[in-house]
């Protein structure tokens, strides 16, 4: 990232070798004590006793049955975020319009609320005692204590990420692409396929792999419109807890192994697209210099 | 003015009407259903509920950490990424990516690990149990790490760690070095130059990284709950007051404890906003 400036920095803007070597030790044994031991206990606990206890835990029926519903919350919450990043990007980037950035601040609004404060909503308004709650009774319909009150609350949660990538993105490219491709004859649709998507799709990767480690990850929100039923509305980390708060700390460990890849798949494919975004940026800048 | 300003770009009636309409139905809605909730109430039993004295406790619990927390991310997010912006070292790389772990890992996963390492028995607890190197350091009784409020704070920095480092990143790197030579000319020692031409600098940065981590802080739960050990009036935290009343369906009473924490939210989101209008000013005034 700033490879240039540790190696250009003369005497007189960098430090002592020593106060150097005293700061990254610091630096280095925090992210230490907070970072990497923790992620390698979740491995280490997960495979205390041996390989067959670590796989047997993902026979068990209610894990399955966690992955299967965290898998499908997942598939639902993602793409419905997807459709919205896309059309409040487009909006706020593209546009001026009265309210604008009252709409951007808006967006984020559900970064600012806490997860048990999110489920909680979603119970309030279908819950039994909430304001559809009678007529959901009424219809037989279950929204709160299934599985559309976990989808329901993993939307809320995940509801910015992808937004929030896009927005700075596309205002930063400018709408110059898209007007000739306008000019030139092409509709709404084709611009947006043809000229627009490809120009973001990058942005559009990160958003969705950010979203999707959060709708799987997610407990707070979860929890409160789960109602905890074994095999039925539990997602792999309500698993986790239900096993670590009944000292199986094997199965407890094993189901959060899962969830600890996935948080590290999630941080590869971000470094790559960061990393990627960097040389297109650098390769940018010497061709402009060439010229 | 015309609610839009003219444009050649087509969608914007659907791409508008979808957003608003989304936003409605997901978070507008639900919001309101809260407020709505509460109003229903009278100011006394409102009132009542929210200066509970068990209520209480947990907002100088939750309150206490956070800042606790936020202020340790302060020193330690600074310190962190001036390392990584300004020395080099091997595993560099693997290092930056890896400070937003605390993004990417689920909460409780997070929760699980942090208690089990920092239990009197677990990996780094056992270093400051009684009768232990360092625990002896404390007294007879050692330092206890987990299950306890000592325990909220440590699981709260986990959390918030990536703020400030994230925030502080990329000013830091986008300092040009012609200043500090500047003042290195004038005779300025490192320490000066630091204090004096960095800092700075990096205000904004660093109180915006400080605010975002606070903020999530408060509203934290999945991490929290496994490592705070939860008694009343010494190591619960707001949000699980409100799962608590919720498992008794006491719906007031976590909706009136919701209203609060909703309230400081929407206090901390206004003055985030405030901060990064500020900092860029400062940024765009220097350029």
């Amino acid at each position: 990232m700033a490879a240039s400036l540790t190696v250009n920095r003369s005497q007189a803007t960098t430090e002592t070798r020593w106060v150097r070597y005293a700061l990254t030790g610091l630096a280095l044994a925090f992210i230490t004590l907070f970072l990497i031991v923790p992620l390698i206990a979740v491995f280490a606990e997960a495979l205390r006793q041996g390989w067959g206890l670590f796989l047997a835990a993902f026979t068990d029926p209610d894990a399955l049955s966690a992955i299967r519903l965290t898998l499908i919350t997942a598939a639902i919450a993602v793409p419905l975020n997807l459709v919205f990043g896309v059309a409040a990007a487009w909006t706020i980037s593209r546009f001026q319009f009265r309210g604008r950035s009252v709409l951007t601040t808006l967006i984020d609004l559900p970064f600012a609320v806490s997860p048990v404060v999110a489920g909680l909503i979603y119970v309030l308004l279908f819950g039994a005692q909430g304001w559809f709650g009678p007529w959901l009774a009424e219809h037989d319909i279950k929204i709160i204590f299934a599985i559309p009150g976990i989808v329901l609350a993993t939307v809320f949660v995940t509801f910015p990420f992808i937004a929030r990538e896009l927005i700075p993105l596309m205002e930063a490219q400018g709408s110059d692409e898209e007007q000739a491709a306008l000019v030139l004859g092409a509709s709404g649709w084709q611009t947006f396929w043809r000229v627009t998507l490809p120009n973001i799709k990058w942005g559009l990767l990160y958003g969705v792999i950010l979203a999707n480690a959060r709708a799987m990850g997610e407990f707070g929100a979860v929890s409160v419109v789960s109602g905890h039923i074994r095999g039925m509305t539990n997602t792999i980390p309500l698993h986790v807890e239900i096993l670590y708060n009944e000292y199986n700390f094997v199965g407890a460990f094993a189901c959060a192994s899962l969830l600890a890849l996935l948080a590290l798949v999630t941080l590869a494919v971000k470094s790559f697209i960061e990393w990627r975004s960097e040389k297109l940026a650098e390769e940018d800048r010497r061709h402009a210099t060439e010229e | 003015m015309a609610f839009k300003q003219a444009s050649v770009l087509p969608g914007f009636n659907l791409s508008f009407g979808y957003t608003i309409f989304y936003m409605s139905l997901i978070v507008l809605l639900p919001l309101t259903a809260l407020v709505v909730k509460t109003s229903s109430l009278e100011w006394g039993q409102f009132w009542a509920i929210v200066s509970e004295e068990r209520v209480v406790a947990t907002y100088k619990v939750t309150f206490g950490a956070s800042l606790l927390a936020a202020i340790i991310n302060l020193f330690t997010g600074l310190l962190v990424a001036w390392v990584l912006v300004r020395y080099s070292f091997p595993g560099k790389r693997l290092i930056d990516a890896l400070v937003d772990l605390p993004f990417a890992l689920p909460t409780a996963v997070a929760g699980i690990a942090l208690a089990t390492i920092y239990a009197p028995n677990g990996w780094i607890g056992q270093w400051f149990a009684p009768g232990s190197v360092l625990g002896g350091l404390f007294g007879s009784e050692g330092l206890s790490l987990a299950f306890n409020p000592t325990g909220i704070v440590i699981a709260l920095t986990f959390v918030t760690l990536p703020f400030v480092v994230r925030t502080v990143q990329p000013v830091l790197a986008d300092i040009e070095q012609e200043l500090e030579e500047a003042a290195s000319s004038l005779g300025a020692n490192r320490w000066q130059i630091f204090r004096l031409v960095i800092l700075p600098i990096l205000w904004p940065a660093l109180l915006t990284g400080f605010s975002l981590a606070f903020a999530r802080a408060i509203g934290e739960y999945g991490s929290v709950i496994f490592i705070a050990g939860n008694m009343p009036f010494k190591s619960e935290i707001t949000p699980l007051m409100i799962i608590s009343k919720l498992e008794q369906y006491d719906y007031v009473g976590a909706t009136a404890i919701a209203v609060v924490m909703l309230g400081v939210s929407f206090l901390l989101l206004l003055a985030i906003n405030g901060l990064q209008w500020w900092s860029a000013r400062r940024l765009g005034r220097r350029n």
